[in-house]
This record gives structure tokens, sequence and C-alpha cells, in this order.
């Protein structure tokens, strides 16, 4: 580790932090504030829209009707997308006359880009026209809406008391679009291009290198697509290589520019959180814990890759581990962009996962697994920590002598069910799927290294899959049937199986009391909760997922160390 | 039940045209206008004829030329790629292995250890446009040769086209293959005239 | 408590070889399948059993050995927990056996319909609620009742073992009587107000006997935790097969069941029920009977106190704590006169005169020979005594100025208006004392705050709990005395109302309110209060609103039961997280010794450097099995309750449960491994 790596990572976190209340703020403005500053602007359009659409916008929502025109509007979406996908050739703007997409393709493609995991089983720039990347940015803007709307509501379970009602899907959905979405996309869009993306109409630029050789860069509308895969957090990619690809971060500047508009929402949300029931410190100690496991990760990621590789030490060369790495990042942007991205759900890669060292890879696999809590996506982090939250409530707070109770809420057999359920699915889901795939022609054929690495890249899917993150081991044949389809099921299953029991927990929340905080209250702030938080998600995800990493990253870590060869696997 | 429907889908198409086409035009406009050179890929041209773009690596592999590093697109920019070699992989030793004896045989008289991690495993990209300056450092005596050029000059010329980290913090220093063969192409050219 | 009553006599329980039976008679399918954590290891353990015979008949004697000995710790894994639970239900059933002891078939005389008052000889569980019994000396209540006429002692002995009898009268707020006590004197009419099998003490019977199969909403909620935990270490151990045999080498089916029993949350598991059942009895060891087990939780909820001033926080009556002469008085002389005054007054506050009187000024026990004494009466509302030609009164501050008015004399206004203004703002009351014509001056009457109340008040604010106090006194005197008892708020001048709308209010914000009750006016607000103790003393419809009796009668015992409620949560909390912690030091066990065949690297993970595969596996199994009922002690007593602020409570319990959770197993297993390795007791090839 260099000394500019660890206090470029420490400054960078420092920066992360200091975003949240400025944005916390702002998204408060949004939802519970009287106006924003863009109201002059956004305001006409927003009463339009309504108009337009026939949403009333006094309208207050119980948590069933809330689920049902979120779910209703995802529906329409990939329904859009899907059949957009499989006419790609007779549709404009493909300079390249790209083909139509397969069913397997554009199903697992609709899913993934609805469901916010931008999960890419194509490649960019060999498969999508402009026009479909378009349709794919369409939903890389409104799916991670979707999502902050989901917490939005989530977080009125806490706020309201003796309420029936979570608020209205179609208005946050809108103000979330126009007040927050709209004018990031578009100032962040131009920086990027400002700082070398391209934004371009034009086809495929064909070259004599330098050399004589000939060379086809490929290129397009990038700086809209980039903006928008980023600061929604979705992470699919305008190249196959995602932001490692040179166009879509032409340096480092470029890179940490994505990170901040990538993680503001994340972090804001939190101090958001704190804000909207009424104790700041309720957000900072959920940030305190997710930055603390972020941190960890960053530097375990690090110290990893830093290390020369035993089997290249034998050859004579030392160093860190720079395949699947770009020089313009290093070893420790890298490490802190892949722990980012998968603590975030976000997916974004800037390095190829599937390279790291054997401990390095499995911090994000780790971050997925544990239900990308550590930071989260727009909305569903903070909702899975907060179901974290409850969890911890709920296992420690007897020992404070009162029955659990987090916000002033009690938990009680209905919440903990949903808890218990949402819980479930990620395990279900990527234990099984991934049991499944490696018991099976379909899912072995898939596997590119092999060994405990292969094992690896199978459970990198599918918690990328359930964690709605579409960041991959990209050495697994994702474009093969099975795995079109079970990542498919693996993105169905860890949005809506997990969102949506969490949306019960909250419309079972708002009809609650809220019982007020006094000295004989479980105290949610503070450093011990903190720690408390922290033993739980980590525990939780370490004694669910342990026997599998045990025989995956692990073992090939113990293994390649202790100098033994790779053996086993198939 | 059935309104919630219909509000659906009039709302997804009035948003699918705010944010696939509305936002897009104004973010295609302004760049074009202001900002053409970034929006059409950075093009580099060198007497009139575009040769790549500044930040997309290109094969290197005469040895007049400095040379990247290894690519699993073989630098062909319409599909990016790394190789996804685990680290446990005896594929991922035996093409280390590869590169390492080209670049021992390119550049002779040179002990592994010598060799910079970059200049022997592949970038994620498979179009990485940077080396480090040791892998740079460690090509000049060849390029010298093979351009018929002082080791000095070669070496001042690598030393003079290594960029810092960002912010003195991010990245790490790095050189340019492509702009520095092109500095040397002009050097040389200088040199021979 | 002193008197050992028949349910705190029994306490000890069932003998140690019955509740051995009862674990064995537990392990029937039907009985296990209501605790699914611990259905999973029986089942497994059946597996495991299936296994180790193959193995015999095999002939493998070394895998015979060895999933022979996981299968025994197994078994004893369901054992030790059916073990835990027959310990806490025998303790019950005991309980209810002594009280069913009780309900004897009395012969009640009822009293026939109409006017002829004619009385019948009626088995008593042929009572009908709205009957009226006649119940005189020496004849056993023979069922619940309200007293409609008369007064009498009662013993009440046989239901709280308090030896003590009690006073019922009709019309008081004491007119309950209960079935299966017995009048001592005097003839009572009473009323019945209970159904055959709906009596006080059938219900509490019932009660006890069914505390196993009530879950409180707590309990219910765990449980639906405890079952997701232990699927989702289904699915885990499950999907190791695929993945071991991906690797390169099937998996141990008796390792997987062993690590299987090991993850799932056993410990909590099989002393869930066993924290629940000895809580309810330790609450019945303080004889306080809850009507249903979402009381007792609520108990340690509760946010707010309601207590009566008189009885609860101070003694029931006034004592004199000073003498203040009039001008010119000799103390000692008012002192003496107070003395004498009071000779004759059998009430605690003329006592209290002569307790005062004879400690502070010595004063020698007068001759009263030829003496008339003047008691209290409605009319003078004075008391005193005539003797020797002295005509010594004492008595409220208007009377005694109009006895000495009467007779002459001139009132010392000033002294008066001060000394009876300063007293009250004390919160005491004023007594004046007059010889003759001459006033000599006032005794000091003042509520005594019970001893120790002070520091209650003071754990319970810790704790978080506001305490109220309610009395029907006016505000300056209700002020002073909050402020010397400590309580937090208090409510002057209550009437039987404002109680219920203090409880609403409170109820509004979100705050669980507790409460005690003994009249009928209680009734409405102890039915509002979401902990309500009702005095068995206190009227009927006062217990029926309660939804917790206290046996003795003893208005304290609020803050004994709140303690109680959050000692079973606490208790509950602490092996809950101590079970999940439990599992990080199993796993460092198991799952080196179960893939080091595959990846020999992976030996780095057995960092209890235990000796072979086999023996770590048969020593986390071990610890796994020994951790119950090494814990049943505590589980039966009940986690320490210190009130604090939760925030001290929590950090002193996470580091107990929560961090020792972690630790202690790895230190466990790794002597259980040494024991292990010591006895050869498995194949110690690495």
């Amino acid at each position: 580790m260099t000394i500019p790596g660890v206090v470029g990572i420490l400054v960078l976190t420092a920066a992360i932090i200091a975003l949240a209340k400025p944005v916390g703020s702002y998204l408060y403005a949004v939802y519970d504030g009287p106006r924003t500053w863009l109201e002059p602007v956004m305001g006409p359009l927003e009463r339009r829209l309504y108009r337009w659409t026939g949403v009333d916008s006094k309208h207050e929502m119980r948590w069933t009707e809330y689920v049902f025109a979120l779910l209703i509007f995802n529906l329409v979406g990939f329904i859009a997308l899907y059949i957009l996908l499989r006419i790609q050739s007779v549709l404009p703007f493909n300079p390249q006359h790209l083909p139509d997409l397969g069913p397997h393709l554009s199903f697992n493609t609709a899913v993934s880009f609805m469901t916010n995991t931008n999960w890419q089983a194509y490649s960019g720039e060999a498969t999508m026209s402009y026009f479909s990347q378009d349709m794919l940015m369409i939903q890389q803007v409104l799916s991670p809406i979707t999502g902050l709307c989901m917490a939005v509501a989530f977080i009125r379970g806490f706020s309201r008391k003796n309420a029936d009602t979570l608020g209205n899907f179609w208005v946050d959905l809108t103000r979330t679009l126009l007040f927050v979405a709209l004018p990031v996309l578009l100032i962040s869009a131009l920086v990027l291009v400002a700082m070398g993306t391209p934004d371009t109409l034009l086809p495929y630029a064909h070259v004599t290198t330098l050399q004589g050789g000939h060379q086809l860069i490929a290129r397009g509308p990038v700086g809209a697509f980039e903006s928008a895969m980023q600061f929604g957090d979705n992470g699919g990619g305008f190249f196959n290589v995602n932001a490692g690809h040179p166009f879509e971060s032409p340096g480092a500047a470029s890179l940490i520019f994505q990170m901040m508009i990538g993680v503001s929402i994340p972090v804001g949300l939190t101090y958001y959180f704190g804000k909207a029931v009424g104790d700041t410190r309720q957000g900072w100690t959920i940030l305190a814990a997710m930055m603390a496991m972020f941190v960890a990760g960053v530097f375990i990621l690090y110290h990893a890759e830093v290390a020369t590789n035993p089997l290249l030490a034998q050859l004579g060369l030392h160093g860190p581990n720079l395949e699947g790495i770009d020089w313009r990042f290093g070893p420790a942007l890298s490490s802190f962009f892949e722990t980012l991205t998968t603590a975030v759900s976000w997916g974004s890669t800037a390095a190829a996962n599937d390279s790291l060292m054997p401990l390095g890879g499995m911090i994000p696999l780790f971050n997925m697994m544990s239900g990308e809590v550590i930071i989260g996506a727009w909305g569903v982090g903070l909702l899975g920590m907060l179901a974290f939250a409850i969890m911890a409530v709920f296992l420690a707070g007897l020992m404070v002598g009162r029955t659990p109770e987090y916000l002033g809420k009690k938990i009680q057999a209905f919440e903990i069910k949903m808890a218990v359920l949402a819980m479930i699915v990620p395990t279900f889901v990527i234990l099984g799927l991934a049991a499944w795939a490696v018991s099976s022609k379909g899912g072995l054929a898939g596997i590119f290294n092999p060994g405990p690495h292969g094992l690896s890249e199978i459970l990198y899917a599918f918690a990328s899959g359930v964690g709605n993150n579409g960041s991959a081991f990209g050495g697994l044949g994702a474009a093969l049937p099975f795995y079109t389809w079970t990542v498919g099921l693996a993105m169905l299953f860890g949005r809506f199986a997990m969102y949506i029991p969490a949306l019960a927990i909250a419309g079972s929340l708002a009809r609650k009391q809220t019982v007020p905080a006094g000295a004989g209250t479980f105290p949610t702030h503070g450093a011990t909760f903190a720690v408390l938080l922290i033993a739980v998600v980590v525990i939780v995800g370490a004694l669910t997922f342990f026997p599998a990493l045990a025989l995956g990253p692990l073992a090939e870590h113990f293994q390649l160390w202790s100098g033994h060869v790779i053996g086993g696997g198939k | 039940m059935i309104r919630h429907t219909w509000t659906a889908v009039r709302l997804f198409v009035l948003m699918a045209i705010l944010a696939g086409f509305i936002y897009p035009a104004i973010v295609l406009g302004i760049s074009q206008l202001t900002m053409a050179y970034q929006a059409n890929g950075s093009l580099v041209h060198y007497h009139g004829r575009v040769v790549g773009a500044k930040m997309i690596g290109q094969s290197f592999t005469s040895p007049k030329f400095f040379h990247g590093r290894p690519s699993a697109a073989d630098y062909n920019a319409a599909a990016s790629t790394a190789s996804n070699l685990g680290p446990s992989n005896p594929a991922l030793v035996k093409e280390v292995k590869a590169s390492l004896a080209l670049v021992l045989k390119q550049n002779p008289g040179l002990r592994a250890s010598q060799v910079p991690m970059d200049l022997v495993t592949s970038s994620d990209s498979g179009l990485d446009p940077n080396i480090s300056p040791q892998a740079a450092y460690l090509q000049v005596p060849r390029v010298a040769r093979a351009n018929g050029l002082p080791v000095s000059v070669v070496r001042a010329l690598v030393t003079r086209n290594i960029h810092g980290r960002f912010l003195g913090l991010y990245g790490e220093p790095r050189l340019n293959v492509l702009e520095l063969n092109l500095a040397l192409v002009s050097l040389v050219k200088s040199n021979g005239s | 408590m002193a008197v050992a009553s028949p349910t705190g006599r029994v306490a000890a329980g069932i003998p140690l070889s019955v509740a051995v039976r009862e674990s064995f008679r537990k392990l029937s399918p039907r009985s296990m399948v209501l605790n699914p954590v611990m259905f999973v290891v029986e089942i497994g353990s059946v597996f495991t059993s299936v296994d180790a015979v193959r193995y015999v008949i095999q002939g493998h004697t070394s895998l015979f050995s060895f999933t022979g000995q996981i299968s025994i710790w197994l078994w004893l894994t369901v054992l030790f927990a059916n073990f835990a639970e027959a310990l806490a239900e025998g303790r019950g059933q005991a309980q209810a056996a002594a009280l069913r002891s009780t309900r004897t078939d009395t012969v009640a005389k009822r009293i026939a319909g109409g006017r002829s008052a004619r009385i019948e000889e009626v088995v008593a569980s042929q009572l009908r609620a709205g009957d009226r019994v006649v119940v005189e000396a020496g004849d056993t209540v023979p069922s619940d009742g309200t007293v409609v006429e008369g007064t009498a002692a009662i013993d009440e002995s046989p239901i709280t073992g308090e030896s003590a009898p009690v006073i019922r009268s009709a019309g008081s707020d004491a007119d309950a009587v209960t079935g299966g006590t017995r009048v001592i004197s005097d003839r009572i009419v009473v009323e019945i107000t209970a159904n055959p099998g709906e009596t006080f003490l059938d219900r509490m019977i019932a009660l006890i006997e069914s505390a196993v199969r009530q879950k409180t909403p707590n309990e219910i909620a765990l449980a639906i935790l405890l079952a997701g935990l232990t699927l989702i270490f289904l699915v885990v151990v499950i999907t190791i097969q695929p993945f071991a045999v991906y690797s390169g080498h099937a998996a141990s089916i008796t390792i997987l069941i062993a690590l299987l029993v090991c993850l799932i949350p056993t410990t909590i598991g099989g002393l869930m029920s066993a924290i629940g059942i000895s809580g309810m009895n330790r609450l019945l060891r303080r004889n306080v009977l809850a009507m249903s087990g979402r009381a007792i939780e609520a108990a340690g909820d509760v946010n707010v106190i309601l207590l009566d001033k008189t009885g609860t926080l101070t003694m029931g009556n006034r004592m004199a704590v000073e003498f203040l002469p009039s001008p010119g008085v000799n103390a000692g002389v008012l002192a003496e006169a107070a003395l004498l005054s009071s000779m004759a007054d059998e009430t605690p506050e003329g006592r209290s005169v002569v307790e005062l009187a004879r400690s502070q000024f010595n004063v020698p026990n007068p001759d009263t020979g030829g003496a008339e004494f003047h008691e209290f009466s409605a009319e003078t509302r004075m008391s005193g005594v005539d003797i020797h030609g002295r005509v010594v009164r004492k008595g409220a501050v208007d009377t005694v100025t109009a006895f000495v008015k009467d007779q002459g004399g001139s009132i010392p206004e000033e002294f008066i208006h001060r000394e009876v203004q300063r007293i009250g703002s004390q919160g005491g009351t004023p007594l004046l004392v007059a010889e003759g014509d001459r006033i000599l001056g006032a005794i000091h009457l003042k509520d005594v705050v019970k001893p120790g109340i002070r520091d209650r008040i003071v754990s319970l604010r810790d704790a978080g709990i506001k305490t109220v106090m309610i009395t029907g006194d006016n505000p300056v005197t209700a002020a002073t005395i909050a402020r010397e008892v400590g309580v937090d708020d208090f409510v002057a001048e209550a009437k039987p109302e404002t109680k219920l709308e203090y409880i609403r209010r409170e109820q509004a914000e979100g705050y669980l309110v507790a409460m005690v009750g003994d009249g009928t006016n209680d009734a409405p607000a102890l039915a509002q209060a979401d902990v309500a103790v009702a005095m068995s003393s206190g009227t009927q419809a006062a217990r029926e609103a309660g939804n917790m009796v206290d046996l003795e009668s003893n208005p304290t015992k609020l803050i004994d039961i709140i303690e109680i409620g959050k000692q079973i949560l606490i208790t509950r909390g602490a092996m809950t997280t101590f079970s999940v912690a439990n599992d990080v030091a199993k796993y460092f066990a198991i799952i080196p010794a179960m893939f080091v065949v595959i990846y020999p690297g992976l030996r780095a993970l057995n960092i209890m450097g235990l000796t072979s595969p086999e023996s770590a596996v048969l020593s986390a199994v071990i610890f796994n099995a020994l951790i119950i009922p090494a814990l049943i002690p505590l589980a039966m007593r009940g986690v320490a309750y210190k009130p604090k602020g939760a925030a001290a409570v929590l950090r002193n319990n996470l580091l107990i449960y929560g961090l020792g959770g972690l630790a202690l197993p790895f230190v466990g297993i790794k002597l259980i491994d040494v024991v292990v390795t010591a006895l050869h007791l498995v194949s110690l090839h690495a």
C-alpha cells in the first residue's frame, strides 16, 4: 500500500461523508419541505404532468396500493424495453446495423434494467444500437427512482403514527424525476463530456494507427448515458468493460466524479432518514456503521491487491496484482471503486473483478451477499440496512428489558415475519441457484476459471443478481441460457421478494403508535448501536455464506498462499 | 386498479420522453456545440489523418515504438474486454509467462525482477492507453537503438511525458503510450531532418 | 417475603427423576413439533443414529464410533432442552396441584329466592352468579363473591399464604371474598359473582397449568425469527453438499447434520419456554398472579406508573413528628398534655403522639387512675381525658379553638395562623392541644414516607420510568410529599375519574401505564391501564378489571412486577444473542474439519488448533449440547436486572452475552477437544 493510496482512500471517504448533509437536506426539501429552489422551473411541469396523467396528488395510498402502483409502473417499463430490444433492427439510430436481440437476452436485459440491476449478459458496443442504448438509459433513469420511492415510503412508516397510508407513488415518482434526477443528470453529463467522454451520434470511427494498423473505435451518446448509469447507481455500461473503458472514465478525476454523483443519493438518504424521523443522530449512526464497514472493505481489498500473486512471484515478478486493472486508476483507486460499487447496489466496474486476488474478490462478493446494505443504491440499501436495524433491535433489544422497539415503533411478530422473509430470499436464491448451477451441465458450462474460483464466479453472479448489483466476475458465461434465466429470476426475487415485505413492514409501522424515547428505551444512535449494527450485518452475512465462501475465495486464498497447487474443481 | 395501470402507461411515456429524448438531446446539443472535440471521441490527428483516440490504447509491436500493456481485446476498440483470468488460474500464469518472455526478448539484458507488473498483465478495458514510468524506462534502450537516437534523449522524452497522480493522490504516475510515441515520431523527424 | 405461600412452598418443584422421565416422554414427535428448532435436532439425531447402525452392520468400526458418539450428543441436546422445559413446567404443575388441594367441595348455605329468606344447603359447585349465600364463622367461602351484608374476619391463607386474617365488609372497598378462604368470625351474606369453573381459584389453576402452552407476543415473534434462522441454516447446510461435490469431495452426512445442529439456535430454542415459565413462577413466588403472559411482558415496557400516595408511598397513617408549643408554653408541658390526651387513643395517629412524647421528652407514663377518657367521636371531633381536675383535649384546629373559647380562654391567633400555615405547606396536618382554657400548642402530624421508597423511585427513574403520585390532598400538600418521595409528577385532589383521564392522556402520547387499584371506582382505570394490578383484598370489580392480582395486597409490588417483567425480556434477549454469537466459533471448528480433505490450505482456518477433523466436530457438538444444561440455572433465575439507563444495560449485556457469546465457545470447544483427545474418543488422525 502506498501513502498516496491510503491518504487518497481516507480523503475520498471523508468527501463521501461530507455529501450526506447537503444532499439529505435537499431530499428533505423535495419530499417533506415546503419547496426547493427548482420550484419555479419544475413546479409548472410537475402540475402539468399530473393533469395529463390523471394523478390526484392529494390522494394518499396504503402500502398495498403503493406497491401495486410501483409494480405496474415497473411492468410497463419492462414490457416496453423487451419489445424494443426484440425489434432493434427496424428501429432508427442503428449506424452499425446491429441485429435484434433474442428472447433470452431480451428477457434478461429487460429484467435487469427494470430492477436497477443492470447486469449485462451482452457486450454493449457489439450488441446495442444507439436507440436501444437510449431505451436502456430511460430505465437507468426511472428504475432507481422507483427504488428511492420505496425508501421514502418506508421511512414514512417510521415518521408517521396511527396512519394508514405511506404517500402517493405517482407524486414521489414525479417529484424525484423532476427535482432530483433530471437536473443532476444534465449537469453531470456535461461535466463528463468535458472530461473526455464522447457524446455523439456519429458511427464508430475507423482509424489507421500510428504503427499503420487498423482500429475501429466504438463511440456514441456516451455522456448522457454514463451520467444516468452512474448517478442512478445502475452501472449498466455503454461499453462492455463498463467504467473501465477509457471513454467512460478517461481518468482518475472522471472516475472520482462518477463515484461522487453515484454515492450522493444513497449517502444523503441516511441524513434524510434522520431528518424525517426527527432525530438526525439516527441517520448519522446508520451512516457511521455503513462507512466503517465500507472503509474496512476497501482496505482489505487494497491490501489483497498490492501483494504479489505467489504464482507470478515464482516467475521472478513482483508488484501488485494488475491483471484486469487499468493503470490510470491503479490498485488503490480500483480497490476503492470496486468496493464502493458493490457496497452501493451499483455494479459499475472499473476493474475486472474476476481477476482480483481471492480475498480482494471476496470483498465485493461479501458486500453483495450481506444485502448491499453497506451503503446501498437509491433507496434499497437504506431499506435493507433498516431491516437489519430491526433485526439488531429485535435480537439485542430485549436485553434492555423492554420488548423491542425501533424509533418508537414496537417490533412485533408481523414485522419479524416480513424481515425474516426479506432475509431468507437472498440466502435461498444465492445458495440455491448456485447449488443448482454447480450440479447442472448448463451451469458448469459457464465457468471460466477452474477450481474454487469457478465457484466464486457462480456465487458472484447470483449475489449480483439478487442484490440488483449488476457487476460480475466477467469470465462467467452470462449469456448462456442457463444464466440469462436464473440470473433473471434472481434479479426479480432480489427486487420484489425483498422489498415488498419491506413495504409491508412500513405499512404496519405507520399504523402503530409511536412510543416516545426515554432513559429506558433502547438507544439506536451512538457508537454502541453502530457497533451492534455492524456485528449483525457481518455475522448474519458471514454465518449464512461462510461455508460457500470457504469453498470459494477462502479456499483459493489459502491454497494460493500455502503453496498448494489448485486441486479439485471441474 | 385499471386507473393506476392507465396512469402508469401515460406517466411512463411522458417520463420516457423527458428522460430518453429531451435530456439526451440537450446533452448532445450542448456537447456538440461547445465541446465537439471531446464529444466525438478526442480523436488525434497526425499530419492530417486520424491516428487514434487520445485515451484509447492502440497496439504497438514494432521495436521502434514504445509498447503498451498486453491486451485481452487485442486493442480492438469496438470489443473492449478484460482477460477475466483468476489469480489462481494456470492460464494466467501461462499468459504472464509468455508476455514476460516477450518483454525479456525484446529488451535484452533485463531480469524478470526488473519488469513491472503492468507490462506483463492485461488491463481491464483491454484498451489501457497508459504504462508506468518504469515500463517506459525499460524500453528506452530498445527504442533508442531502433530509432538511432541517443538513449539520454529518449530517456528525457519519457521523463517529459510522465503524468502525475490526480491531486497528487489518485491513480498512478503514468505515460500515455500514443502521446509518447507521437512525441517520439516528432523527435525522430526533427532529428532526421 | 416472610410467609411461605403455598405457591412459594412448592416452588422447589418436582423431583429431578420426574423431570428426567418427562424429558424422555417429550421426545414424541407430536410434542417436539411445537418447537421447530429442537424438532430439527431430533430429526438430525434420527438420521445419524440410523447411519451409526448402518456402519456397525457394515463393520466400519471407526466410522461407527464417530457417528455413534455424535448421535449420542445430538440426542442429549434434545433431552437437555426437554429437561429444562420439564423442570420449569414441573414447578408450575406442583403449584397447581397445591392450589387444587384447597378446592374442597364445600357445602354452601344458599338463601332461597323470594322473601322467605329460607336457607338451603347446596354443593358449592352448583352455585351460580347472582346466588346469595350465608357464610358463618368456621365456614369456607364456597365461591367468589361480594359481601353484601355484614363484616367478617377472613383467613385467606389457603390462597395467599398470608396468615394474618383480613377484614371484609359490605359496602367497603374491601368487599370481595374468594372461594376457598375461611371465615373466622362473624356472619356475612355473600353474593356469588362467578359461575362454576370461572372462579378465581379455577382460573389460577388453569393459568399455572397452561403456562406452557400460551406464548406471549414477543415469544411468538422470537419463535418466528428462530424458525427463520433454522430455515436459513437448513438451506446453508443442504447447499454445502453440491458445492463440496463440485470442489471434488462430498461431505459426510454426519458432519453436515452436526454442523446444522450447531448452527441453528438450539440454546435459546431449548430454553425459551423455560425462561417464560420460570418468569411466571417468579411472579407467583411473590404472590402475584398474572392473568396473561402479555401482561408480564407489558410490565417490562411500562413507561409510567401511577402510585397511590397513601399506603403505597407513605405509611397509611399520619404520624406526629413535632410539638409546637404556644408562646410562653414549655415544650415539655405540651408533650405531657399531648401524651395524656392520647393515652386512650388507639389509632396509629394517637400511638405516634405517645411515641413522640416518650422518645423526645422522656415523659413518664402518667398515672391514669380515676381518669375519664373521651374518645374521638364524629360530634366532638376531639379526644382527651379528664384527670385529677385537668381537662386535656386534642383535635382539629377549629374544634379545639371553639372548645377553648367555650371555656372562656383566649386564642393565640397569630401563633395558630402561622403554625397551621407552615405545617400545611409541609404537607402535614396540625392538631391543637388545649388544657382548660389554654391552648398549649400544636402537634405536627405528617405523612411518613415508607422507608426505602425514595431509592426505588430513583431506580425507576434510572430505568426510564416516570412515577406519578395520586392523592386526594390539596396541591400544596401533594407537592410537598411528591418532592419528599421524589416522584416525577403528582395528581392532587384526585377524584376516581382523574386516574382514568391521566392514563388516557399518557397512552395517547404512546406511553404504557401501570397502576394498582383496589376499589370499585378504580375499575375503569384498571381496565384502561396497560398493566393493572388489582389487590386481592379489593372489590370483585377491581379484580376483574386488572390483568394481575396481587395476593398479598401490597401496593409497592408493582415495582417488583416491572422488574420481573424486564428480567424475563433481558434473559430471553441475552440467550438469543448468546446463541447466535456462539455460531461463529462453531464454524471455525467444523468448516476446516469438513473441507481440509479437499483444500489442505483451509487448515489455516483451524484457529483453535483442534486435534483432528473428527475431534473438532465432536467437540463442537458436545459444547453445543452442554451449554443448554449449563444455562438452565440462569434461565430459571433470570439475568440479574439492575435498574439503570437502557444504554448502560445494553452495553453491559452486549459485552457479557454478545462478546462473551463470541469468545466463550472458542475456549469451551478447545477445552473439550483437549479432553476428547486425551481420552482418544475419536480418530485423532489429522
